[in-house]
């Protein structure tokens, strides 16, 4: 529910290890709702969430650390450089990484020579970029994607695309909302469709 | 875990030092006015002079209280730092403690400095600091309720004044009440032990108030 509006109701959706969901839907559907309830951020209006059997509010912290989500906010801060962004977001996770590592990622997601830029200075694609070496350095089962295609180039899609492979083929699940298709060669995909 | 919350934050206001600046600016700027104003008359600065300090160092906190949880909210790091595996009321804590370094020390700092004007004798200058260096976290982690509670609001900055400001008026009778005391040649220690008292309570209650508030205003 967002203000009066029931945006889906009779949602039952159960995802096993190794899954990628596909969320898809016109705008105001629901899909960025559904991501926020999923994480936790959003108390649903009815009915539960449940990880491993257990609901995601009692599990609390437990559960948090399994989940990585990225939303249409970056969720970087234009003041530090990329290497600090990610670096202090792994530390508050609690899975700090060390400054030479923290660049070698980030040359892996493309941003090879910009590493020590603030952020403020780099393209809204780069930043998409910034925190998708989140998930590159990240050890958590459940991965919640908002717009993650958004602003990207073709070879960043196709980064995207096979790190949600090696994720998946891992045994983790992911749950993408985007408009784009996205193919994968492994694992479970299963589609999603939200309606107005 | 705090450290690096309250470590992000300090590193954060130090790239952004204007803005710290400007909260101590401020705070001088309207202390400074009232002697000006008067004029040279001792007796009646010294009387004004707790007042004015106090009523000053609140009001100079609240232009950065909606910071504290304003820029996080608006880049989606607010989120993320709900996101992490801790309890909320520490990565609270964290950001209230380095608000209370970066936006209150300071001025606990330069108010024995300013205080000269109003003709204080040294020893209530240091009875003056002892109030703010007590008093001044209470301004932060009451503060940060509002902050959080008016967090995405438009207008959210009177709207903080109206909300904390009533709430920081046991803080200003003791902090103020102390360093009268010291100017009328009694002991402060009462008020000063009342404010210690008001600190340790907000303390205890606020980080989990604004930790509450802040998941009511990122629904």
């Amino acid at each position: 529910m967002r203000g009066d509006r029931r945006l889906f109701s009779g949602l039952d959706l159960s995802v096993s290890p190794g899954t990628f969901v596909q969320l898809t839907g016109p705008n105001g559907s629901g899909k960025t709702s559904l991501l926020r309830i999923l994480c936790g951020l959003l108390a649903p209006a009815e009915g539960r969430i449940t990880w491993n059997g257990a609901d995601i509010r009692s599990l609390g912290e437990e559960y948090v650390a399994q989940v990585t989500y990225l939303g249409h906010r970056h969720g970087i801060k234009d003041e530090f450089s990329a290497v600090e962004n990610l670096r202090i977001s792994n530390a508050l996770n609690g899975v700090p990484v060390s400054a030479a590592h923290a660049g070698e990622v980030l040359r892996q997601v493309g941003l090879a020579g910009r590493e020590s830029l603030p952020a403020r200075l780099l393209s809204e694609g780069q930043r998409r970029r910034v925190g998708l070496a989140r998930l590159l350095v990240c050890s958590t089962k459940l991965w919640l994607l908002d717009e993650i295609l958004t602003s990207l180039d073709k070879g960043a899609v196709s980064l995207v695309r096979s790190l949600i492979e090696n994720h998946v083929a891992g045994g983790g699940i992911a749950i993408v909302a985007t408009h784009q298709e996205l193919e994968l060669s492994t694992g479970r995909t299963e589609r999603l469709e939200l309606t107005t | 875990m705090l450290r690096w919350i309250v470590w992000r934050d300090l590193m954060l206001a130090w790239r952004r030092r204007a803005d710290m600046l400007s909260t101590v600016f401020f705070f001088v700027i309207v202390v400074s006015l009232f002697p000006l104003g008067i004029g040279p008359e001792t007796q009646l600065l010294r009387t004004i002079a707790p007042g004015v300090v106090w009523v000053a160092a609140l009001l100079a906190s609240m232009l950065s209280l909606g910071r504290l949880f304003a820029n996080d909210y608006q880049d989606g790091t607010l989120e993320q730092l709900l996101l992490t595996p801790q309890p909320l009321f520490l990565v609270v804590l964290g950001k209230t403690l380095a608000h209370w370094i970066v936006a209150e020390v300071p001025l606990v700092l330069i108010a024995p400095l300013v205080g000269v004007q109003f003709d204080l004798s040294s020893e209530t200058l240091w009875i003056l600091f002892a109030s703010l260096l007590v008093g001044t976290p209470v301004l932060s982690l009451i503060g940060s309720v509002g902050a959080a509670l008016t967090l995405g609001l438009r207008g959210g900055g009177v709207l903080i004044s109206l909300l904390v400001l009533p709430l920081y008026i046991p803080a200003l009778i003791f902090g103020a009440g102390a360093v009268e005391a010291s100017v009328m040649g009694t002991s402060p220690t009462a008020h000063l032990s009342l404010l210690g008292a008001f600190a340790i309570v907000s303390l205890l209650f606020s980080p989990w108030a604004t930790a509450a508030a802040l998941r009511i205003s990122l629904e």
